[in-house]
């Protein structure tokens, strides 16, 4: 009578025990799966918009502009070697040209709009920093960083997208190593511009030449943050 | 709150005790109420939530709902993909406009009517932040809060914003349509019935066209009225000299100052060249070991007077007495010397004239605004005796229109109004239903006009009894001109267009004058071209450049003193124990005019650190005599009328005057002036009388048992001095006299540190942990766990000279407007939780009856060791490899650790969502360079981070070095006496190192080897031995 009541009390069989312990490492697998997925995820390009076509209200081609008609970059952004911004045109930049050529294109419509009206174009950003980090275009440029290694070959792209995440990790990687990526000055704007195999003993020399601090003063927080 | 009750005979045996050897902050500390202890141990009080004033209490709950709204609705918002950003070019760029750089314009600011020169930084097309013009007599580079803080007056989101026609809202034709109707019916008999009231004036085009008006309308009568009024200057001059003139002090040539009752380097009109030249004379080096001597008597504390070498607190009305003794003993003709002068003051006085003497010409004798025109007479009378016509004082043309007795017009105007003989009054700015004399009764004889049109900023007080008010321009809105305190022109070009489609003062008085409509740039254009004639445009051009019309500065002349002024008496002094009353502008608010101001509303007065308030200055001594605590609800009864205040006993204070702050208790004209539509503080006005404008006796003062909550951050944020043996403690504030130093200029340095015994030994074990290297090359005595960290590149570092640091909160209100710091508001700062990245600590030395006062600017230190950089657990405060701490905010979680372990209390903490992140206007302000930081997360001085990385990234575009003087911090900049000096202290040539290489240079509390890279010049005074005051 005693055992019997004692056989209905067990009512895991003894493999409950195994049981239990796998489904502990698995619950805390998942949850480490699950960690590492949304960390992936977030660090994904896809995530942060690499590789997506950013449309304009103007169907503008950097492809058109710089690759067939062979504009320099700084017909438009002018102001790149001197700002911390790379300034989108203002419509009288683009009006210089397009007051004489193509004068009806229904594409350029929002242009001569703007221009007769006096109202601003608004584009849509494409690199897109947190408000918290002060970029300088102008001191890149200065150093010897391309436009390509940020931008990529915005030459070949007729609606520009991202190549690179922009996030912090990314910039540390070239802050920590600049002889990675710095380039002669003359190939700054050649946005087919690739790294030469000896690149990091030309970086250590480009770094020297254009006296670019190393990553101890580089990697410092008030660099971008303040 | 329930205060302790503080017995000021306590606090005077402890004084008189051993206590007294030592430097005080405030009564309570010498009182060692329990609150103060706590105050000193925890950052924040516990029990300070309490507040009674129930306004407040209710827009603080208000304000707390709003921002957990909006904390809600952001959460709401959040979105794995960020939101789509527009880039929005111009459609035309600007010329010479590069976005994303500032540009800078000179223009000029009209204070008291007299121009002050600044440079305004511009982000395309907003305006973000004031400085002075270094290429400006007046200003030479620097600024005062009022100049730093009319940015904000301009994107006030109260200001009026249109034209209202009894309170409804109209428009400029039916304006100008009504005001025709009544020109031509007023044309008839020469503008008889017709009055223009405006402030003083300066600006040459309006006079012209004031001028203008006159001959159109002959009969019409302008007054000019100021509340803060120059009358006595002028009559002062008159009296001596038989006509008006205009006074110009050269300080830098004088070797002994005396100011009687003046506070020149606030209230004067070249005021901040004063403060510069007058530090001049004070700088303290190893190549110049020599200093200026000053003596002030005055009735209630200043900041001019915290430079005194000799202060002597007296009423107001004793002034004329020490005149006419110094007069007297000088060799003035004619004056006797008056009768009853105490012991103390004849000493004051016998120094006093000993060292003009002495002078031979280098010295200068000024006294101030309130002093009766015969005290004016007698300083002109005493200048010319000791010869320093002509070398420290000049005497030039008056600069403003008309020069007259402001007040005679004004009572002038008001029985006219009463009698009916006004038909139109217009008044161009000023706010005269405020801060008209309460006798006049300014507000009745308004209501009598047919035809009133005020022209203002704010739908205030004159315009609610006026029938039209005109909305007018900000002075950053329009196109003008105005003269400096010497007579210097510069033009006043607009730095965005007026926010609120308002029109300058000179389009108005075009459409007075009947004129087709002209902007306000051809207006003052077309007049200086007529002036100028063929060199016009190149004197405009480098007007505009250089923000100075170009040979515009008056001319001495040569003036002679006329007969016996000397025989009119001045009004009997009053009884011994007679109280009397004396009228000061705000140090904040000013004459009531930034009222409406978040920071100036905030800004700490000078010794009291009151804030969101005025008060009654009591002596200590009547404190105790009526028994009065620091809140102590009083009645002022004064000529038949009275007004309750709070009291404030003030160390210092002349014992039987009691000042009362001019500039609050304002109606409702704005969320700041009165929250909740409640007037803050008392209008003092409101028993300012015309034949007394600035002090008489006859003042009695009752309590009334009732308290009101006043609010001081004097004991907010004080370092604590008491964890340290007695034997290491060293001053906040190293002093000596000038004589102490010559024989030890390295007084302030630490003395050689003795270790004790345990120490020794851990030092014999681990050398590796003694700092090998410290600042100064020096062999340090301290042992530290923390890494000497290398600093191949710059080194940034600041020093603070204390002996010409006034405390005139310059620098307070520069930094909160570069570096984007909000207003906190009265609740918020009663919790400990103001956010100023600088303060001004001012620390007392003596007794409580005229204490010598320290002013010390109190920043972080930006320490090479740095105690908050170890304990944040989340990396959020780091050094960085050019010496700064930086701050990251981003990072930041909010654990207030950093702030904790920081023996200076420079850091700040965001409790609520300070930063009104939904008025538009305010939004134009900020910096576009600086975060603007939200709730949560600690933040403190940066050194003007974002300036130094400015500098860096031109000079490495550059490919150059930064040089000295590259980089000047937002308080360097402001600061009027050159105090502040900041630099690459690796540079031995730059003049931060250089001034870190002399003798008197210390570091506070570096008994606890911080290593503070901001450093301070000791504080050296120049006593005349005769007195035999020295402590």
């Amino acid at each position: 009578m005693a055992v019997e009541t004692r056989r209905t009390a067990q009512v895991f069989p003894r493999s409950a025990n195994t049981l239990i312990w796998i489904s502990i490492l698995a619950s805390a697998l998942l949850f480490a799966l699950g960690i590492g997925a949304l960390y992936y995820f977030t660090q994904s390009g896809w995530a942060r918009g690499v590789g997506q076509d950013i449309t304009q209200p103007v169907p503008y081609s950097h492809q058109l502009h710089v690759s067939g008609l062979k504009i320099d970059c700084r017909y438009c952004h002018n102001y790149v070697e001197q700002s911390h911004f790379a300034n989108v045109p203002a419509t009288e930049t683009c009006m210089s040209c397009h007051s004489v050529i193509r004068t009806n294109s229904p594409n350029l419509a929002l242009v001569r709009e703007s221009w007769v009206q006096d109202v601003p174009i608004e584009w849509n950003r494409v690199h897109d920093l947190p408000d918290f980090v002060y970029f300088n275009h102008s001191s890149h440029i200065a150093k010897g960083v391309g436009c390509s290694t940020c931008h990529g070959n915005i030459a070949e792209m007729p609606v520009v997208h991202k190549v690179a995440t922009l996030q912090m990790g990314w910039c540390l990687d070239c802050h920590r190593n600049p002889e990675k990526y710095v380039r002669p000055k003359e190939e700054i704007y050649n946005t087919d511009w690739r790294p030469p195999p000896d690149q990091i003993a030309q970086g250590l020399q480009l770094m020297k030449e254009y006296r670019i601090r190393g990553s101890y003063q580089l990697t410092n927080c008030s660099i971008c943050h303040r | 709150m329930s205060k302790e009750i503080i017995k000021l005979q306590d606090v005077r045996a402890r004084l008189a005790g051993d206590r007294g050897k030592r430097q005080w902050r405030s009564i309570e500390e010498l009182a060692e109420t329990a609150e103060f202890d706590e105050l000193v141990r925890r950052e924040f009080p516990s029990q300070a939530g309490e507040l009674r004033d129930p306004v407040t209490r209710r827009s603080f709950l208000k304000m707390m709902g709003a921002s957990l709204a909006l904390a809600g609705l952001t959460g709401c918002e959040y979105n794995v993909a960020q939101p789509q950003e527009k880039i929005v070019p111009y459609v035309r760029l600007p010329e010479g406009l590069i976005p994303g750089k500032p540009l800078f314009f000179a223009t000029a600011m009209p204070f008291q009517g007299y121009g002050l020169g600044l440079v305004v930084e511009q982000h395309e097309g907003r305006p973000t932040k004031i400085e002075g013009n270094p290429d400006h007599p007046a200003t030479m580079g620097a600024s005062n809060v009022w100049m730093q803080a009319s940015i904000l007056t301009m994107y006030d989101p109260d200001r009026s914003k249109s034209i209202s026609y009894n309170k409804q809202e109209s428009t400029w034709e039916n304006f100008t349509g009504a005001l025709t109707q009544s020109l031509n019916q007023l044309r008839g008999n020469g503008g008889a019935g017709m009055r223009l009231l405006t402030e003083t004036i300066t600006s040459p085009t309006l006079i012209a066209q004031i001028q203008q008006l006159q001959q159109a309308f002959p009969q019409m009568q302008w007054v000019q009225y100021d509340p803060i009024s120059r009358d006595n200057v002028r009559a002062g001059a008159q009296l001596a000299f038989g006509n008006i003139v205009n006074t110009i002090y050269d300080f830098s040539q004088a070797r002994t100052i005396v100011s009687l009752d003046s506070d020149f380097m606030v209230t004067e009109p070249g005021h901040l060249r004063y403060a510069r030249q007058f530090a001049q004379t004070r700088l303290v080096r190893k190549s110049n070991p020599a200093m200026s001597r000053f003596y002030v008597a005055e009735s209630t504390p200043t900041i001019t007077s915290t430079q005194a070498d000799h202060r002597l607190p007296v009423s107001s009305s004793r002034i004329d007495a020490l005149a006419r003794a110094i007069a007297a003993q000088v060799g003035v003709g004619g004056v006797t010397a008056g009768e009853g002068l105490s012991d103390a003051e004849n000493r004051w006085v016998t120094a006093v004239v000993q060292d003009l003497k002495a002078s031979g010409g280098a010295s200068i004798v000024i006294t101030g605004e309130q002093q009766p025109p015969v005290v004016h007479a007698l300083v002109h009378a005493i200048n010319q005796q000791l010869g320093n016509v002509g070398k420290t004082v000049q005497y030039t043309n008056p600069i403003e229109a008309n020069p007259g007795i402001q007040f005679d017009g004004l009572r002038q105007l008001v029985t006219d109004m009463n009698s009916g003989a006004v038909q139109l009054l217009l008044m161009l700015e000023g706010n005269p239903v405020y801060n008209a004399p309460a006798d006049l009764n300014f507000t009745a004889a308004l209501k009598k006009v047919p035809l009133s049109i005020h022209y203002g900023l704010f739908n205030d007080e004159t315009s609610a009894n006026s029938t039209w008010h005109v909305n007018a321009s900000h002075y950053l809105e329009m196109w003008s001109d105005v003269r400096a305190f010497d007579g210097t022109a510069s033009v006043i070009q607009p730095l965005i267009a007026p926010l609120y489609g308002s029109r300058s003062p000179h389009e108005l008085l075009d459409a007075l004058l009947g004129q087709p409509p002209r902007s306000g740039y051809d207006v003052v254009r077309g007049y200086w071209q007529g002036q100028l004639g063929t060199t016009f445009e190149q004197a405009w051009e480098s007007a505009l450049r250089n923000g100075v019309l170009p040979n515009t500065a008056q001319q001495p002349q040569q003036v002679s003193l006329q007969g016996n002024f000397a025989a009119q008496q001045a009004a009997a002094p009053a009884a011994n124990d007679a109280l009397e009353i004396a009228f000061r502008p705000d140090p904040s608010v000013w004459d009531g005019s930034y009222a409406n101001n978040g920071w100036m509303q905030e800004l700490p007065n000078p010794f009291t650190k009151l804030t969101w308030d005025n008060a009654a200055y009591v002596s200590p001594k009547r404190a105790q005599d009526l028994s009065l605590q620091e809140g102590d609800v009083v009645t002022l009864n004064y000529k038949g009328q009275s007004i309750e205040a709070p009291v404030i006993p003030l160390p210092g204070q002349a014992d039987n005057t009691v000042t009362v702050h001019l500039g609050y208790g304002r109606q409702n004209i704005g969320v700041i002036s009165a929250p909740d539509g409640v007037q803050i503080g008392f209008n003092a006005y409101q028993f300012r009388t015309s034949d007394a404008p600035w002090f008489n006796t006859g003042l009695q003062v009752q309590k009334t048992g009732r308290r009101h909550d006043l609010v001081t951050t004097r004991n907010n944020y004080v370092i604590d001095q008491q964890v340290y043996s007695a034997a290491e403690r060293r001053e906040i504030v190293r002093v000596a006299t000038l004589d102490e130093y010559q024989k030890n200029p390295t007084f302030a340095q630490p003395e050689p540190h003795r270790l004790t015994e345990e120490q020794v030994e851990s030092t014999e074990h681990n050398t590796n942990m003694v700092d090998p290297v410290p600042q100064g090359g020096k062999e340090s005595p301290y042992v530290s766990l923390l890494p000497n960290y290398p600093y191949p590149g710059y080194a940034w570092g600041m020093t603070i000279d204390l002996n010409t640091c006034i405390g005139c909160n310059a620098c307070v209100t520069a930094c909160q407007a570069e570096n984007n710091i909000p207003v906190v508001g009265k609740q918020q700062v009663a919790l400990g939780r103001e956010m100023f990245w600088i303060r001004i600590d001012q620390y007392y030395h003596g007794d409580l009856e005229n204490p010598k006062v320290y002013n010390q600017p109190m920043l972080c230190q930006h320490c090479e060791h740095a105690p908050c950089e170890l304990v944040c657990p989340v990396a959020a405060t780091v050094h960085d490899a050019e010496g700064l701490n930086a701050m990251v905010y981003n990072r930041c979680v909010g654990t207030k650790y950093c702030s904790n372990n920081c023996p200076y209390k420079v850091r700040r903490f965001n409790f609520l969502q300070y930063q009104d992140e939904a008025t538009q206007s305010l939004k134009l302000q900020r910096n576009p360079n600086v975060t603007v930081r939200s709730r949560g997360v600690m933040e403190k001085c940066t050194y003007c981070v974002q300036r130094i990385a400015a500098a860096r990234q031109d000079a490495e575009r550059l490919g150059q070095e930064i040089q000295d003087g590259g980089i000047i911090t937002a308080c360097q900049q402001a600061c009027p006496t050159n105090a502040i000096v900041f630099g690459n202290i690796n540079d031995k040539g730059s003049q931060v190192a250089q001034l870190k290489a002399e003798p008197t240079n210390y570091g506070v509390l570096t008994e606890l080897n911080t290593q503070p890279r901001t450093t301070y010049l000791a504080r050296v005074w120049n006593p005349n031995p005769a007195v035999g005051e020295t402590e």
